[in-house]
C-alpha cells in the first residue's frame, strides 16, 4: 500500500514556473519560489498583487494554469486540497459555528482517523493557551482567541506546511503586536513551515526568515528582511518595504571601489556594489533615518535644503527637507539629543556612503508607495 | 418635551426626576408594539380554541341546541372510532415530508450554490403554484395520473405499473384512488414550504468554511455532511414542520387523488361538520389531531436539537 501522501510528503515548499490567470487577466506570472523547510516565510505585497492567490494554490484552493506545486519531490498541482499535507490559517478564520473550539480543532484529525484525538487537541489547545475555552462556541470569542483556534485546528495536523493568509488583519493594533510574537514563539516550538501572507510590511519584518516581495503577479525581490531594508534592488521593493528618498543621479566616473555620482549638481559617493548600474542613470535611494542633519560644510556625502515640517513623534523627530529642485526628503532624526531644527531654517542633510543604494532609474521612482497613491489619486479627482 | 416645558425651575433634583420619567415610558413601549398582535391572537385564535373545545364537551342536537355538559366521552369514543384515519394521515403527513425532504435538498442547494445568475428565476419558480389556487393544483393532478392520463400510459410503457404493483404501493392499474397519489399530491403542494426554509439556511452556510473543511482534510462529500447539512438543519427543521402540520391535517388530497380506503382525519373533521352537523364529534378530532401534532412536533424539535441555531 502506498504511504498516504499527507503525510509522507515533507521537505521544501517549491514553486516552479506557476502562473494563474483568471481569464484574460493574470494574477500569477510565472513564479518561481523555494521555501526552505522549518522556516518563516513571508509573502509580503499589496492587495492584488497575486500573494493570497499564490497561498490558495499550495493549499489546492486553486488550480495553477501552468507550472508545479512541490513539497519535497511530490507535485500536488492537481490535487485537490484534502489531498494535501497542508492547512491554512483563513483571513476570515473560518471557524466551524456549530463545533466547539475543542471540535474545531479535532475536525482534521478526525478526517484522518488519527488517534489520541482528546490528548492532541488538549495539548494544542494548551500551547495556544486556550484550554479553559474548549467547550466555548466560536461565538463566545473575541477576536484573538477565534484566531489562535483557527491557528491551533491547522497546527494539531502538522501539517508540512500551514499557510497564514492575512491571520492578523482582523486585530487590534496591541493584539497584533501581541500575536506576532505569539506566532513566532509557537513556530520554533513546533518547527512547521510556515507561509505568511500579508500586506502589512512591520508583520512581514517581525516574524519572517524571509520575506517575498510580490507585486503584479510577480516576486519583485527576495532575502532576509535586513537584506530586502538595507539594500532593495527595485524601487517597488524601497518604496513598499518601510520608506526610502529616492534622488535622480547621473554616474560621473568611478573612484576605488566607489561611484561618483552627480544629483542636481551635487557630488555624492555611493559604493560601487551597491548600485545596480555603474554607468548612466541611476535612482540614488537613502532611508529617511540613515539621513543626519548637521551644520553646513560635513565631510562625506551631503546636500543642502531648507526644513518644510518638522514632527515631533516622541523616539524621534520626522523632518521634511525641500531641496533647491523641489523635491523633499524625509529626514527621521532619533530624539538622541541632537538639536532640534524648526521649520524655515536651512540644513545639511548628510549620509554615509554605505547606507545609500543605487536603483535602475527605468523604473517609476513612487511604485509600492500605497499610502501616498489613493491621496494624489483623490488629489486628481477633485482638482 | 412636555416635561421640560412644565417646570418653570429647571434645579437640583430635576435631572432625577427626569430620569426616573423617562425609562418608565420606554418600558411601556414593548408593550405598545405587542399589543395589535396579541389583539389579533386573542381575537382569531384563543378565541375559536375556547370555543372549539367547548363545542367538543357539548352534547344535543341541531334542532334541540347544544350544551355544555363537559362529555369527556366525546373524546373516548372519536378515538376509538377514528384512530385508523389518524394514523393513516400522520402517517402520509410523515411520508410526504420526508419525500418534500429529499426533493426539496437538492433543490434548495441547486439554487443556494450552483444557480449564479439564474437564482432569482428558479425562486419565482418554485413560488410560481401558489399563483394557482390549491385546489385548482389538485385537481390537475387527478388529471395527471387518470387512467389514461400520461404518467399511467407513461408507466405502463416500461412496467413501472407492474413495479408498483409489487411493492405494494398500489393493487389494481390505477394510480388515482391510493394511497401512492395521496402521498404525491401532499408532497407536491407542501414542496414550497420545504424548499424556501431550506433555500434560506442553505444560502446563509459561508462558501468559505466549506472550503476549510476541504482544507482539514475533508472530501467534498464529507464537507457537505459535517459542515453544510448541520448548519442547514434550522431549514431542515422549519421545513419540515412546515409541510408536516398542514399535511397532517390536510382533507383536499384524499378526496381528490384518493379513495375511502385512504381517508384522512381532516376529512372526517370536515365531513363532521359539513354535512353531518355533529359538532361535537368534529370539535373533539380537531383537538386531538391538534394536541397529537403538538407534541409530535415537541417531541421532534427537542430531538433535534436546534434551539442555538434558531
Amino acid at each position: 500500500m502506498p504511504e498516504d501522501p499527507r503525510t509522507a510528503a515533507a521537505g521544501d515548499l517549491r514553486l516552479v514556473g506557476v502562473t494563474k490567470r483568471f481569464g484574460r487577466a493574470t494574477a500569477v506570472d510565472d513564479l518561481h519560489l523555494t521555501v526552505p523547510q522549518g522556516s518563516f516565510f513571508a509573502l509580503l505585497g499589496p492587495s492584488g498583487c497575486g500573494k493570497t492567490t499564490t497561498l490558495r494554490m499550495v493549499a489546492g484552493l486553486e488550480q495553477p494554469t501552468a507550472g508545479q506545486v512541490l513539497l519535497g519531490d511530490v507535485d500536488f498541482a492537481g490535487t485537490k486540497p484534502y489531498q494535501r499535507p497542508v492547512n491554512t490559517v483563513f483571513q476570515s478564520y473560518a471557524l466551524f459555528p456549530h463545533l466547539d473550539v475543542s471540535d474545531n480543532v479535532a475536525f482534521g484529525l478526525r478526517r484522518r482517523g488519527a488517534k489520541d484525538v482528546q490528548k492532541q487537541v488538549d495539548d494544542v489547545l494548551e500551547l495556544v493557551q486556550l484550554g479553559p475555552l474548549a467547550k466555548r462556541r466560536p461565538a463566545q470569542l473575541s477576536g484573538g482567541q477565534q484566531q489562535r483556534v483557527a491557528l491551533a485546528r491547522a497546527i494539531v495536523n502538522r501539517p508540512s506546511v500551514l499557510l497564514l493568509d492575512e491571520p492578523l488583519g482582523a486585530l487590534d493594533l496591541k493584539l497584533r503586536r501581541q500575536m506576532q510574537v505569539e506566532l513566532k514563539r509557537i513556530q520554533t516550538e513546533v518547527g512547521l513551515t510556515f507561509v505568511h501572507v500579508t500586506h502589512d510590511q512591520e508583520e512581514a519584518m517581525t516574524m519572517a526568515d524571509t520575506i517575498a516581495v510580490m507585486n503584479a503577479g510577480r516576486i519583485e525581490q527576495l532575502g532576509s528582511p535586513a537584506e530586502l531594508y538595507e539594500t532593495p534592488r527595485t524601487t517597488f521593493a524601497a518604496n513598499f518595504l518601510g520608506q526610502s528618498n529616492l534622488l535622480s543621479a547621473t554616474v560621473t566616473g568611478t573612484q576605488g571601489e566607489d561611484l561618483l555620482l552627480d544629483v542636481h549638481g551635487c557630488r555624492v559617493v555611493l559604493p560601487r556594489a551597491r548600485a545596480a548600474a555603474a554607468a548612466g542613470r541611476l535612482w540614488l535611494g537613502v532611508r529617511p533615518e540613515k539621513l543626519r542633519l548637521s551644520a553646513a560644510g560635513a565631510p562625506g556625502n551631503c546636500l543642502t535644503g531648507i526644513v518644510t515640517d518638522a514632527s515631533f513623534t516622541g523616539v524621534a523627530t520626522h523632518y521634511l527637507v525641500r531641496l533647491p529642485w523641489d523635491q523633499e526628503l524625509t529626514v527621521v532624526q532619533q530624539n538622541d539629543g541632537s538639536p532640534a531644527v524648526r521649520p524655515g531654517e536651512a540644513v545639511t542633510v548628510t549620509w554615509q556612503a554605505g547606507h545609500g543604494f543605487g536603483l535602475d532609474a527605468e523604473q517609476d521612482a513612487h511604485a509600492g508607495e500605497e499610502a501616498v497613491l489613493p491621496t494624489g489619486q483623490l488629489a486628481g479627482a477633485n482638482p | 418635551m412636555t416635561a421640560v416645558l412644565d417646570r418653570p425651575d429647571a434645579g437640583g433634583p430635576v435631572p432625577v426626576e427626569d430620569e426616573a420619567r423617562q425609562p418608565g415610558t420606554r418600558r411601556s413601549t414593548p408593550y405598545l408594539l405587542l399589543l395589535p398582535g396579541a389583539l389579533c391572537l386573542a381575537l382569531l385564535f384563543l378565541a375559536p380554541l375556547v370555543f372549539l373545545v367547548s363545542q367538543s364537551l357539548q352534547t344535543g342536537s341541531l334542532e334541540a341546541g347544544y350544551r355544555l355538559t363537559f362529555h369527556v366521552a366525546t373524546y373516548a369514543d372519536v378515538l376509538s372510532r377514528y384512530s385508523e384515519q389518524l394514523l393513516r394521515s400522520l402517517v402520509y403527513a410523515g411520508i410526504a415530508t420526508l419525500l418534500a425532504l429529499a426533493v426539496a435538498y437538492p433543490l434548495a442547494y441547486a439554487i443556494a450554490f450552483k444557480s449564479g445568475r439564474w437564482k432569482n428565476v428558479l425562486l419565482v419558480l418554485v413560488i410560481a403554484p401558489f399563483f394557482t389556487s390549491f385546489l385548482i393544483r389538485t385537481l390537475a393532478w387527478q388529471t395527471i395520473l387518470t387512467g389514461g392520463g400520461p404518467v399511467s400510459s407513461g408507466l405502463r410503457a416500461v412496467h413501472g405499473l407492474d413495479l408498483l404493483r409489487a411493492l405494494h404501493l398500489i393493487d389494481g392499474d390505477q394510480l388515482l384512488g391510493t394511497p401512492l397519489a395521496v402521498v404525491t399530491g401532499l408532497t407536491y403542494n407542501f414542496l414550497p414550504f420545504m424548499v424556501l426554509p431550506l433555500y434560506a439556511s442553505l444560502e446563509r452556510v459561508d462558501p468559505r468554511l466549506v472550503e476549510a473543511a476541504g482544507d482539514l482534510y475533508a472530501s467534498p462529500w464529507t464537507g457537505f455532511r459535517k459542515v453544510t447539512v448541520p448548519l442547514s438543519l434550522p431549514g431542515a427543521v422549519a421545513g419540515t414542520l412546515l409541510t408536516f402540520i398542514p399535511a397532517a391535517g390536510d382533507y383536499i388530497n384524499s378526496q381528490l387523488l384518493g379513495s375511502p380506503r385512504t381517508t384522512m382525519i381532516g376529512q372526517v373533521v370536515a365531513g363532521q361538520f359539513l354535512r353531518v352537523l355533529n359538532y361535537p364529534t368534529a370539535a373533539a378530532l380537531s383537538v386531538v389531531l391538534m394536541v397529537t401534532i403538538v407534541v409530535l412536533v415537541g417531541l421532534y424539535v427537542r430531538r433535534a436539537g436546534t434551539d442555538e441555531l434558531l
